[in-house]
């Protein structure tokens, strides 16, 4: 259809969105790599100037064999894994609700919404504080009122606190996406079913989770990837300490703190292709809609 | 004036030839109806006169000016798009004021052109309204008005009734011919629908795969296809194509007959038959009857409302003089 | 067709949305709530909702104390500045994209999204090595590029799946009009993509605001946006309930408001086009 010169002007008009991210994804990536096969500790002297040691695939070895490696793996896969738990089951039944006739549903539409737009600094330090601090929160006030002794949330059940928070922020995600899924269900798929004697549940689970299926594959590999990278909610509560390292997490303390980049960067590399692992099937599925 | 010459024009896409080399002339204020099945080149065929797509080889003139190399805004050609195609948002009299704009007309005779083809299309109660908040027969007019303010060599319709009901389909058909009529301005208009064609054309141009199967009045067609092909395409309900030993009876590889030339006796005829199902319109009764000897059911035309009974024997007998023979190649022998 | 829902149906499911919407939003709205009470009702047991002592204290504390509209304004154009960069790079590369797609159009789409998967830690350290050697360290312009640069390949999906919306049949309306191409993008396609930009506007925006990562990494002093300035209180010396309110109230206001205005683009912004 087009023509040439169209074709041309084309190709121009790309170039600089092109090469903006070709070299913000080769230049830095480059350097990862080979940092991680180098001895580099800044502390001791080590720059590039001067010329970095080549340790081969020490780096990689040492980064799992360390003694925080694996907790941090264990740390990952429970916080990755339980927000996913919570934010697409609560999500499916909220977005269900949500879809029912009521009054001000727009407004509780807002409300559900809210969380998903605060800073992630501000939510993680309001929920510290104000929810889950041992005297003061609103955590200990109700456990008080209900007779039990309050928690110290964030040292005694740090993962769940974790898990709380980040759940908190994204389970409005869930929603709005599978309430907008739910809403481009056929209605006379339903009635259809309805009229073929399905009860409720039946056309819960034969129809309503089957259109919700390819929703849900999106949620979860989105929030598989974004959760694999929560930083500031860690960072301004517990601090990678009493057991909420995540592998991101670790991988920062060895770059930032112990100033050790090559370990640190064999590190990223490892992170680097978890997080491709979940990007094939979600470019897959994003994919396949391209061709529509 | 509009006198349309296609010489020799050619379109590949890639490796696919999609129009293989074509002669057409369209005379000037001739109605001009490609017809064909889906994906037998028509569209693009009208896309190459208006200029949307390159010509890979050949050349259009238009007025006898070669215009192969010209933009399509230049070339002075109308369109109505199947979509449409009005500008969301924009008013119903910017839309059509639109092709004036850009022409550079100033604004009173802008004014007073929209005027005059809001009277005409019956659209000037609508004038300010948005193309999201008009009706589809109205969104068709608002898109035939803004064809004709320009005052083109030619107008040029892609499939232009496809989206609407049968009901408006029928009265937009109308519209378009009355249009055709007092504007007596060169017309193309690309259709599948054989009945649209039939209804409208001056000349009909029947497509097959990109290439022109057969030019001619609806009535030339109708009486004298020049192959199976046509003969199947044109005439609702479709010819009756018969082959073996009865076609060979008439020196034919195959035959055919349309549905209004046969007539049904219940004593005596030429093919002894059982009706099957019965259509019955009241202006028309089909039946479709299955002869001995013919592959097939036959499809009759009877005027009027006649009842014959499912699983009745009757006699068929074709009128000799409305017989279409065809050879070996599917070609009509005179 | 809907069907009428019994009264006694929709009054169960109100109260159930309600006290779940609410819910939801109480840690907001405790927030909000606490940055207007005094530092001693704040923590005042048991919890007080009513009957404090209305103030605006803290709001002037805060903005004394640390210089809060530095903090905004850096969040404003930083913010501002990366999603506005963003924009002009990615319309043209997401137009020509839509409209003279190639057979590599797709690939091109998806290994953008792929840079987006790029977990930021991997590449700190290279990063600020550059940042140091461009003097970009703990500036705005530095982190406009980063932001600009995380957030490109978003922009440029959304636009682009807005502007594969806008029927090819109307450009070549136009062009049968008589329309040049200059006169084609000026009255026919801009006035048709400005609601898709805006929208990616508004979503870019907000996800820059929020960015919590390379914001908390690359600045100190100078640069620091308003996620580093609420950062900062997590320090001891700094945890003063109603002040952390009033400091995160400022921070969330604007963005929430705004976030409410683009609920259906971020669906469509955050899947990639994936579900609309």
């Amino acid at each position: 259809m087009a023509t040439q010169h169209a074709r041309s002007a084309a190709r121009v008009m790309m170039a600089p969105a092109v090469i903006l991210l070709l070299g913000w994804m080769l230049v830095p990536l480059t350097m990862t790599l080979w940092f991680s096969f180098t001895r580099y500790l800044p502390m001791r002297g080590d720059s590039i100037e001067r010329g970095l040691d080549w340790v081969g695939f020490e780096n990689y070895v040492r980064f799992i064999g360390s003694s925080s490696f694996w907790p941090s793996v264990q740390a990952t896969l429970l916080i990755v894994g339980g927000v996913l738990v919570i934010t697409v089951i609560l999500g499916v039944l909220l977005a269900i609700l949500l879809d029912q006739p009521f009054w001000g549903q727009g407004i509780v539409r807002i409300l559900v919404i809210a969380p998903f737009f605060v800073m992630p600094t501000v939510s993680a330090l309001v929920w510290k504080n104000m929810m889950m601090d041992p005297v003061n929160g609103m955590l200990a006030h109700l456990w008080r009122f209900l007779g039990m002794t309050p928690v110290s949330w964030l040292s005694d059940a740090s993962v769940q606190s974790i898990i709380l928070i980040v759940s908190w922020q994204w389970l409005p995600f869930a929603t709005l996406i599978l309430l907008t899924a739910i809403q481009s269900l056929d209605r006379e798929q339903l009635e259809a079913a309805e009229m073929d004697g399905a009860p409720v549940m039946a056309r819960f689970w034969h129809i309503v989770l089957p259109h919700l299926g390819r929703a849900i594959t999106i949620v979860v590999l989105i929030q598989t990837i974004f959760l694999l990278s929560i930083f500031a909610e860690i960072f301004v509560t517990t601090g990678g300490s009493f057991g909420t390292r995540t592998l991101t997490y670790l991988i920062f303390q060895r770059v930032v703190d112990s100033q050790n980049i090559g370990l640190g960067s064999a590190g990223g590399v490892y992170a680097i292709i978890l997080a491709n692992i979940v990007a094939i099937f979600l470019m897959r599925i994003v994919g396949k809609n391209l061709d529509r | 004036m509009g006198r349309i010459t296609l010489d020799k024009v050619r379109k590949a896409f890639g490796d696919v030839e999609v129009i293989p080399p074509l002669d057409l002339t369209i005379e000037d204020g001739e109605f001009v109806v490609f017809v064909g099945p889906s994906g037998c080149g028509k569209s693009t065929l009208l896309r190459l006169i208006a200029g949307l797509e390159d010509v890979s080889d050949g050349q259009i003139r238009i007025d006898g000016k070669d215009a192969t190399a010209v933009p399509p805004a230049k070339r002075g050609l109308a369109m109505v798009f199947q979509s449409y195609a009005l500008y969301p948002h924009m008013s119903v009299r910017k839309n059509i004021a639109f092709p004036l704009r850009m022409a550079g007309l100033d604004k009173a005779e802008q004014d007073r052109r929209v005027a005059a083809a809001a009277e005409v299309l019956n659209l000037t109660d609508y004038l300010d309204r948005r193309p999201g908040q008009l009706s589809g027969g109205q969104r068709q007019r608002v898109a035939i008005g803004r064809a004709i303010v320009r005052e083109p060599a030619a107008f040029l319709f892609d499939e232009p009734l496809s989206n609407l009901d049968a009901a408006l389909r029928v009265g937009m058909r109308l519209e378009i011919s009355e249009l055709h009529k007092r504007l007596k301005t060169t017309m193309i208009y690309v259709t599948h629908d054989q009945v649209e064609a039939m209804t409208m054309a001056d000349k009909i141009v029947v497509l097959r795969a990109g290439h022109i199967e057969q030019v001619g009045s609806p009535l030339d067609l109708y009486r004298a296809p020049r192959n199976l092909f046509v003969a199947g395409f044109i005439g609702s309900p479709k010819m009756n194509l018969i082959g073996g030993a009865v076609a060979a009876g008439h020196d034919a590889t195959t035959i055919g007959i349309r549905p209004e030339h046969i007539s049904v006796s219940a004593e005596a005829g030429d093919w002894k038959g059982i009706v099957g199902l019965s259509e019955h319109l009241g202006s028309d009764t089909f039946f479709h009857v299955t002869c001995e000897g013919i592959d097939g059911p036959l499809t009759v035309r009877v005027g009027g409302e006649v009842a014959l009974d499912y699983g009745q024997t009757v006699w068929l007998s074709p009128d000799p003089a409305q017989i279409h023979r065809f050879d070996q190649n599917g070609l009509r022998i005179a | 067709m809907a069907r009428a829902v019994t009264t006694r149906r929709k009054i169960a499911t109100t109260v159930l949305a309600w006290a779940i919407g609410l819910l939801i939003f109480f840690p907001i709205f405790w927030t909000i709530l606490t940055s207007f009470k005094t530092e001693a009702q704040a923590i005042n047991n048991p919890p007080l909702f009513w009957g404090f002592d209305f103030t605006l204290e803290n709001y002037a504390v805060v903005q004394e104390r640390s210089d809060y509209m530095r903090f905004l304004w850096n969040s404003v154009i930083i913010a501002g500045g990366s999603t506005i960069l963003g924009i002009l790079v990615a319309v043209p590369a997401a137009w020509s994209m839509a409209f003279v797609p190639s057979r590599r159009t797709k690939d091109i789409l998806l290994w953008m999204l792929s840079t987006k998967m790029l977990p930021a830690v991997g590449v700190l350290y290279p990063i600020s090595l550059i940042f140091v050697e461009f003097n970009l360290l703990d500036t705005r312009g530095g982190l406009i590029l980063v932001l600009m640069l995380i957030n490109l390949p978003i922009i440029v999906w959304m636009l682009y799946t807005y502007f594969r919306e806008i029927p090819a049949e109307i450009l070549e309306a136009a062009r049968m009009d008589g329309a040049t191409l200059k006169a084609e993008i000026l009255y026919v396609l801009t006035p048709m993509a400005i609601p898709g930009i805006a929208s990616t506007l508004l979503l870019n925006f907000i996800l820059a605001w929020n960015e919590a990562f390379w914001t908390l990494n690359l600045t100190a002093a100078s640069a620091a946006p308003l996620t580093a300035f609420i950062a900062s209180y997590s320090s001891p010396e700094g945890l003063f309930f109603a002040k952390l309110s009033a400091a995160s109230t400022m921070a969330i206001a604007p963005i929430l408001i705004l976030g409410w205005f683009s609920q259906k683009q971020l669906v469509r912004g955050l899947t990639f086009g994936a579900v609309k």
